[in-house]
């Protein structure tokens, strides 16, 4: 296992570059530690596939280094770097048996033949195909061959990393799952660093440790869940991260308080005079319908009953407010007011978070 | 008008697709098919389309016997999972070509096109190639075409199922929004649970070829008929646990065990059943002086940054809770788990629901 250092790192498709406009990858430095699982978060466009492909050696990037355990492995090959890699479509070979396809790198490697055959079994075990494992893989679902690719992906112990991108997307929901679980009681099992590339909010929450979100070329934020879900740094992250979204609303800030449309609500710590375009964040887990006279009056405009909770959509002269009201929860006519919990209100400068000031 | 399937089936190389079915499909209407790949979702559709031929049954349109006429003769839009667009055409003329073939006046088509481009935020890219869109864009292009189309009958197959996360969110909040508009019938299949509550209106949910439960979303949700469909509609997956009725006793094992002389669970017969419950239902906290108290050892847990799944192993049996807040709990360990009366579920051996869940009953 590896830490991987990303030093100064940038990539632009262009010969030439001239702007930051011009980098599908803007300038990057940063230490993934030793044993820690990764996800790479982001919209199609976003860049984080550029970044996974420098760190396999799929691509050289054409600004700084990448090194593995302070290695410079800038231009080696995929083949030097001893990493394992899930792809979003199974590979598999169908001519070869679901066992012989998982011992194949080990095979490659002329690993132990009793060592193979007790790892083999062991990675079976863990993708639930010991039944599957002396037929051919022709034939098999997709499902069943992307687990083989998973498989595969896990069976060497000794790799520097293990990466996947986006391993999930053609698997069934409950199947999903399973496989997720099983990746995730597997890096506590083994402690391989992961980085793991995906779109899928849920994906990336539940599998990483830490998880790098990546907008427009540039990562925005890397934190724990719950530093993204609390404290989101820059709007991209509150809206991409959370369904629904954050809502954001223009405001004037002023100390402790903020004027919204008119409407004046206290935002329980001070925020100075925050420059630039001024913007509040209130995820719709902090946000509530109320029957009195605080908060902001709003429209109804429809209800979604998504089962374990309700979405109510709420309109703001003319901008969308999303409440969450729970499962067994009633929502009366006269609830005509939208009330923000302070503890989850968060104020933006032209789109980036202001730390509230010390109390 | 109205769209019924009396019966039909369909087998295909000695394998039955579908199972006979019945099956009545409103105007105006969304009808969501819920179940996992290779359940019979597409081939339902296939049939409705009249791209597939039953073995029996018959297909009735609007009163008339359709069964055996050919899709080009019927008013039907389909929408596929893969984005289909003439990629040597503009956007507007991909929008338009349904409208050309029917031989419309151009007038009648630039309205048309027009409004769906503007419903489908593409009114800038109207001058663009499909292929210079990006992939929600060119899904949103083929949706357009499906409604100026103006057909009775609109199928959409895992439309979305190829996007990004976050603009499938967005499309999904306003496609129902566009086809209540429409007044046509909408189909759309679809493997996730989520999207079926969000896409509110009707759902069928299908399993190995049948329908196992068909009604408005939120009952087939809460209150399945059997466990298969509770199993289809549960994202993470529902939890089960045998019980065994004896007397006025309800056993759910580890000395755990509910009073059946009166409410929800008077009038079970003596016998082993299966318990039902979601993960939102289990709880850390004993929030009611009856709850139901079991301990399992924790596997995993999963942290979304609001809530966290914890996977508990209960005697052999795997289950999900799905807990409030950021719990950082010690994998390994023994964990205590709660569980309201109200929310159990009570299947018979065959699957069949003997008693939903009162809380579901109650509303």
């Amino acid at each position: 296992m590896a830490k991987i250092t990303l030093d100064n790192l940038a990539h632009s498709y262009l010969p030439n570059p001239k702007s930051e406009d011009d980098f599908a990858l803007k300038e990057l430095n940063h230490d993934w530690v030793d044993g820690e699982a990764y996800a790479l978060l982001g919209a199609s466009g976003c860049g984080k596939s550029t970044l996974l492909n420098i760190i396999s050696g799929l691509l050289h990037p054409s600004q700084g280094r990448i090194l593995f355990n302070d290695k410079d492995v800038t231009m080696a090959p995929t083949t030097e770097r001893n990493i394992a890699q899930v792809f979003q479509f199974p590979v598999v070979y169908d001519t070869m048996t679901v066992r012989e396809n998982l011992a194949f790198p080990l095979r490659n490697r002329g690993a132990d033949p009793a060592y193979i055959k007790e790892r083999v079994q062991q990675i079976a075990a863990m993708i639930g195909m010991e039944d599957t494992l002396n037929r051919k893989a022709r034939g098999l679902t997709a499902d069943a061959k992307q687990k083989i690719s998973l498989g595969r992906g896990m069976v060497r112990e000794d790799v520097n990393a293990l990466l996947f991108d986006e391993p999930l997307t053609v698997i069934d929901p409950h199947m999903k799952w399973e496989l997720r679980t099983q990746l995730k009681s597997l890096h506590h099992q083994f402690g391989h660093t992961m980085i793991y590339v995906t779109h899928d909010q849920t994906e990336a929450l539940t599998f990483a440790d830490k998880v790098v979100v990546m907008y427009d070329g540039r990562v925005v934020q890397m934190g724990t869940p719950q530093e993204l879900f609390e404290k989101p740094a820059h709007t991209f992250v509150g809206y991409f991260i959370g369904s629904p979204g954050m809502n954001v609303l223009d405001a004037e800030v002023k100390g402790d308080t903020a004027i919204i449309g008119g409407n004046q609500i206290a935002l329980g710590a001070g925020f100075g005079s925050p420059k630039g375009k001024v913007e509040l964040g209130v995820r719709p887990e902090f946000t509530s319908l109320s029957a009195g006279d605080a908060g902001l009056p709003v429209t109804i405009k429809r209800v979604e009953d998504v089962g374990r909770h309700k979405i109510v959509r709420a309109d703001y002269q003319g901008t969308p407010i999303n409440v969450l009201v729970g499962e067994g929860e009633n929502i009366s006519p006269d609830m005509n007011r939208v009330v923000f919990d302070t503890a989850g209100v968060n104020v933006y400068s032209d789109s980036w978070r202001v730390a509230p000031q010390a109390a | 008008m109205s769209l019924i399937l009396e019966g039909v089936s369909k087998v295909m190389n000695g394998q039955t697709h579908i199972h006979p079915t019945d099956l009545t499909l409103q105007s105006g209407t969304m009808n969501v098919l819920l179940g996992p790949t290779s359940s019979g979702k597409t081939s339902l559709m296939r049939l409705m389309a009249g791209l597939d031929v039953p073995n029996t049954g018959k297909v009735i349109w609007d009163g008339n016997d359709v069964t055996g006429m050919r899709v080009q003769d019927r008013g039907v839009a389909m929408v596929y999972q893969q984005f289909i667009n003439y990629p040597s055409m503009t956007v507007y003329d991909n929008i338009a070509s349904p409208m050309r073939l029917l031989k419309q006046s151009a007038d009648q088509i630039d309205t048309a096109v027009r409004k769906a481009a503007d419903l489908m935020q593409l009114s800038p890219y109207l001058d663009r190639k499909p292929l210079e869109l990006s992939g929600g864009q060119q899904q949103r292009c083929a949706l357009a075409r499906a409604l100026v189309k103006d057909a009775g009958l609109v199928l959409l197959d895992e439309p979305l199922a190829n996007l990004d996360y976050k603009l499938r969110e967005e499309l999904r909040a306003e496609i129902p929004k566009i086809f209540e508009e429409a007044g046509s019938i909408f189909v759309y299949a679809t493997t996730e649970p989520e999207e079926a509550l969000l896409l509110g209106g009707n759902t069928a949910t299908i399993w190995e070829g049948r329908i196992t439960q068909f009604d408005k979303t939120p009952i087939v949700y809460r209150q399945p008929v059997d466990a298969t469909t509770a199993r289809v509609f549960s994202d993470p997956p529902m939890n089960f646990i045998n019980v065994q009725k004896t007397g006025s006793d309800l056993d759910f094992g580890d000395g755990q065990s509910v009073s059946t002389a009166s409410g929800a669970f008077a009038g079970l017969a003596d016998g082993n059943y299966i318990a039902g419950f979601r993960p939102n239902h289990l709880k850390l906290e004993k929030e009611t002086s009856s709850a139901l108290s079991f301990t399992g050892k924790l596997m995993v847990t999963e942290i979304t940054g609001s809530e966290t799944f914890v996977h508990i192993d209960h005697h052999g049996e795997n289950w999900v809770g799905l807990v409030h807040g950021v719990k950082n709990l010690e994998i390994g360990a023994d964990l205590n788990v709660y569980l309201d009366q109200s929310h159990v579920y009570i299947f018979a051996q065959d699957g069949t629901s003997v008693a939903p869940a009162s809380y579901a009953t109650a509303a």
